[in-house]
């Protein structure tokens, strides 16, 4: 065995990056991509980072992994899907770029982006105490009912149980501009809405999504399912 | 955010007992139901309004329909002929470019240029207010316009319809 030839190293082709994102997403087709470029010409974010979807499916499907998981061209998608919307093959560059968010270590992550998950599955996106949202939110309507006597009856209501609607606020609104909840309150008022907050899981901006982590997504949204739940409701609102 | 929300419950098949809805869809039902009333007749200077069409609400999320109803609501409170679609728009539209945690990632340089096409479109419709019902969108449609030297006010939805409210007179 001594004198056998080397074998060749065809480590870069064997697309081991190709297989576990086939992995994750059985209907990932990548091999089906015509290599068009109508995602590439729909694409904002083409050619950022000397990189482009179509190109980002060529080094997957040629196995050059090392490249791939280098490039921060990850962070430059935004994984918006429109490139599955325009690609005649369905391909959906959003979703691998998903998977790719997913690789990176936590500690090659950008920090600000894993941070406001990391907020979020303890709370809210911006890390408020939960008592400081139903503060401000108790404050700003006494303030209203106060100086706008048309709106002495206004309600925001927490923890209301068996309300017909719970509405979930990005936290960005209670945290540097809480006089933009006020218009919400005002229209749900004025449609005679019966609504309530929550004291917990109450914000819904759930950035989870994009660091790349399935576990922390999930935390979120089941943390928030359950709370809609507890309260009884019969509608979550989205405002976003 | 809606689409994080619902493929969230629709992916790791979380269990429910509520219906899932947007603030959007809910405006426009309650406004042709007659139990939210608004009146344009505020907008005497002709204001004009264009939308954002944010990808979590609608390409990825509740598509087209609840575009429409972004149309309608804008429309009956700002008035039928003040209203201009961007190109291109609905599920087609481009993303505003602080979407994927853009804005949180701090890549700025790549984020503006990704947003400059956002910028020309809006630009192009020459609306003076641009409706953002997504705060992603909001956020970066607000940074592109002072990068870029737009002239437009962004804002959210919400704001208007309170200008346009009317309301019963008290009893
Ligand atoms: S649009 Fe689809 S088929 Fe065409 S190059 Fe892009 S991924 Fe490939
Ligand atoms: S998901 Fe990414 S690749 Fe696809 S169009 Fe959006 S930014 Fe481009």
């Amino acid at each position: 065995m001594a004198d056998a030839p080397k074998p060749l190293d065809l480590d870069r082709l064997r697309t081991r990056l190709k297989e576990r994102i086939l992995g994750a997403l059985p209907d990932g087709r990548l091999d089906y991509c015509l290599t068009c470029g109508l995602c590439v010409s729909g694409c904002p974010a083409s050619g950022l980072e000397g990189m482009d979807p179509r190109r980002l499916l060529r080094l997957l499907v040629f196995g050059q992994d090392d490249d791939v998981l280098a490039t921060d061209w990850i962070y430059a998608c935004t994984m918006c899907q429109r490139c599955k919307y325009a690609c005649p093959m369905g391909i959906d560059v959003g979703r691998i770029v998903y998977e790719l968010r997913g690789m990176r270590p936590r500690d090659r992550r950008p920090r600000n982006l894993q941070r406001s998950c990391d907020l979020q599955k303890a709370s809210n996106s911006t890390g408020i105490p939960d008592e400081d949202f139903v503060w401000v939110v108790g404050d700003v309507l006494e303030e209203v009912r106060r100086n706008e006597p048309e709106w002495a009856d206004l309600q925001a209501p927490i923890d209301k149980h068996g309300a017909e609607y719970f509405l979930n606020q990005n936290a960005k609104e209670p945290t540097v501009e809480p006089e933009e909840m006020v218009h919400l309150w005002k229209i749900l008022h004025a449609a005679g809405v019966d609504w309530t907050y929550a004291s917990r899981w109450w914000d819904g901006a759930n950035y989870c999504l994009f660091p790349g982590d399935p576990a922390d997504w999930e935390l979120t949204v089941r943390r928030q399912a359950e709370m809609v739940d507890s309260l009884g409701v019969r509608y979550y609102i989205n405002t976003e | 955010m809606f689409y994080a929300t619902l493929e969230g419950l629709r992916r790791f098949r979380i269990p429910h007992k509520f219906e899932l809805v947007s603030i959007i869809t809910l405006y426009a039902r309650w406004i042709r139901e007659g139990r939210l009333r608004v009146d344009p007749s505020w907008n005497t200077e002709g204001l004009r309004f264009t939308v954002q069409d944010p990808c979590k609400l609608v390409r990825q999320g509740l598509g087209d329909e609840v575009a429409e109803d972004l149309r309608f609501v804008v429309r009956a409170v700002a008035g039928e002929a003040n209203f201009v679609e961007p190109w291109p728009n609905r599920s087609n539209n481009y993303c505003c470019g602080g979407g994927g945690g853009a804005l949180q990632a701090g890549f700025v340089e790549n984020r503006r240029r990704y947003g400059r096409l956002k910028f020309e479109q809006l630009a192009a419709t020459g609306a003076d207010v641009v409706i953002t019902p997504c705060h992603n969108c909001h956020s970066q449609i607000l940074d592109l316009c002072a990068h870029y030297g737009g002239s437009w006010q962004t804002t959210h939805l919400w704001n208007w319809i309170v200008r346009a409210l009317v309301r019963e007179a008290a009893a």
